[in-house]
């Protein structure tokens, strides 16, 4: 049964269509393997090979790859809860409370979001402190290091928006306050406050702006930096383990 | 040959260089790259422009809060839709911001304390509006308050007077 559906497989994989799409037939040698890897978009930014060590739990306990999931899961989760949300301020509040009370799985949906999001701040604060203690930011991954702040501050900033959407009494206190720091800001502090809230008070441009800065430019600028990020941590030759670093360690 | 060499572009031809040494390609590389400079902040000042609202739909600064007789002698009054204190003293009225000056909660009059307090991060203010301790860097603001021709409080929110302008009723 296993042998007749190999056989099926790899007959598959010569035809003509497999092919065109595949760009190349099997890969059954080391040498069309890595070309596999390199030739397909959504394989390219992997290594074609990896240390058996960088693989152990203990070498990044797959911080990274537990935010990108929850990424993934609150890209999926929110634009489901899309579906049912006005960014206005006569429908928010009631449009959360109905994706609560009254949509089918609603509640389960948004509590997904919600938690996935809580988590993904928690992941990403701990996936910076792991890297930085095994010396993650040193040579050659210093530009990386660069990148992992940049979204660290998207991931703050996208948990930050997101929390006025909801529209009660925490929200828009959470947004007052935050606001209010930045225009403490020296000189264009007000300014930035002006502009970021479309008006003076948090209201309903304020709702909009942080509506249209959480679900598609924060986003969009997330992705784009995460590309950067995990093309990058293949470049400069994979995980930061303890041997190779030869600073006398283990 | 000599200054061929040392010019940037060594195999473009004398013929093709305008005054100064500078070929035509530098030329056009600058102009290219000047208008494109330049109609890049044009773009940054225009959408600049365009996120600053014109007309904005927030509530009215200016708000009348009704008679004088309504607020009794020595005492503070919050007018929640406002949030502005009406103070009234021996001395006269004024009205107080009940927006904290530390990061913009809502104060809240404690009369048995006698003082303003802040529920967000503990500000304490006196009725006037002096800061009596907390992190709130100033005291809260009087706004200009005046009577109307038909004899109510007017309040603008938008005008800061300094603590010592009471209006005597």
């Amino acid at each position: 049964m296993a042998t007749t559906f190999q056989s099926a497989f790899h007959s598959l994989r010569e035809t003509k269509v497999w092919k065109s799409i595949f760009r190349r037939g099997p890969a059954n040698t080391k040498r069309t393997r890595s070309h596999a890897v390199f030739g397909n978009l959504s394989l390219h930014w992997l290594p074609v090979k990896v240390r058996e060590k960088s693989l152990r739990v203990r070498a990044s306990y797959y911080l990274g790859s537990i935010s990108f999931i929850l990424f993934i899961v609150l890209f999926v989760t929110g634009i489901l809860l899309m579906f049912y949300y006005h960014p206005a301020a006569p429908h928010a509040y009631r449009d959360m409370k109905d994706l609560q009370f009254v949509v089918s799985n609603g509640v389960f949906l948004r509590n997904l979001h919600r938690l996935a999001a809580h988590l993904m701040v928690f992941a990403v604060f701990w996936h910076m402190f792991h890297v930085f203690y095994r010396g993650g930011y040193k040579p050659p991954h210093e530009f990386n290091w660069i990148i992992g702040v940049v979204l660290l501050l998207l991931t703050l900033f996208l948990s930050y928006t997101g929390y006025l959407l909801p529209w009660d009494q925490l929200a828009f206190w959470a947004v007052t306050v935050g606001t209010n720091i930045i225009s403490a800001m020296p000189f264009v502090g007000n300014k930035v406050r002006f502009i970021l809230l479309g008006g003076n008070i948090v209201g309903e441009n304020a709702l909009l702006r942080f509506y249209v800065l959480h679900v598609v430019i924060l986003p969009l600028v997330a992705f784009f930096f995460i590309g950067i990020h995990f093309w990058r941590v293949q470049k400069d030759g994979g995980l930061t383990t303890k041997h190779r670093d030869g600073d006398g360690q283990e | 040959m000599s200054d061929q060499q040392n010019s940037s572009h060594p195999n473009v031809p004398l013929s093709a260089r305008v005054g100064n040494g500078i070929t035509r390609r530098d030329f056009l590389n600058e102009v290219t790259l000047g208008a494109l400079g330049i109609a890049g902040l044009g773009s940054v000042a225009v959408t600049y422009q365009y996120f600053s609202p014109n007309v904005l739909f927030e509530p009215a600064t200016t708000f009348r809060a009704g008679n004088p007789d309504l607020y009794p002698l020595s005492s503070v009054t919050f007018l929640q839709d406002q949030q502005v204190y009406i103070v009234r003293m021996p001395e006269g009225f004024y009205a107080v911001s009940a927006v904290c000056t530390h990061l913009g909660c809502v104060t809240q009059w404690k009369p048995d304390a006698e003082m303003i307090a802040c529920p967000c991060h503990g500000s304490k203010f006196k009725p006037d509006g002096t800061k009596i301790e907390g992190p709130a860097p100033r005291p809260l603001p009087h706004f200009a308050i005046s009577l109307t021709a038909d004899g109510e409080l007017l309040v603008d929110k938008l005008q800061n007077v300094k603590p010592s302008q009471v209006l005597k009723v």
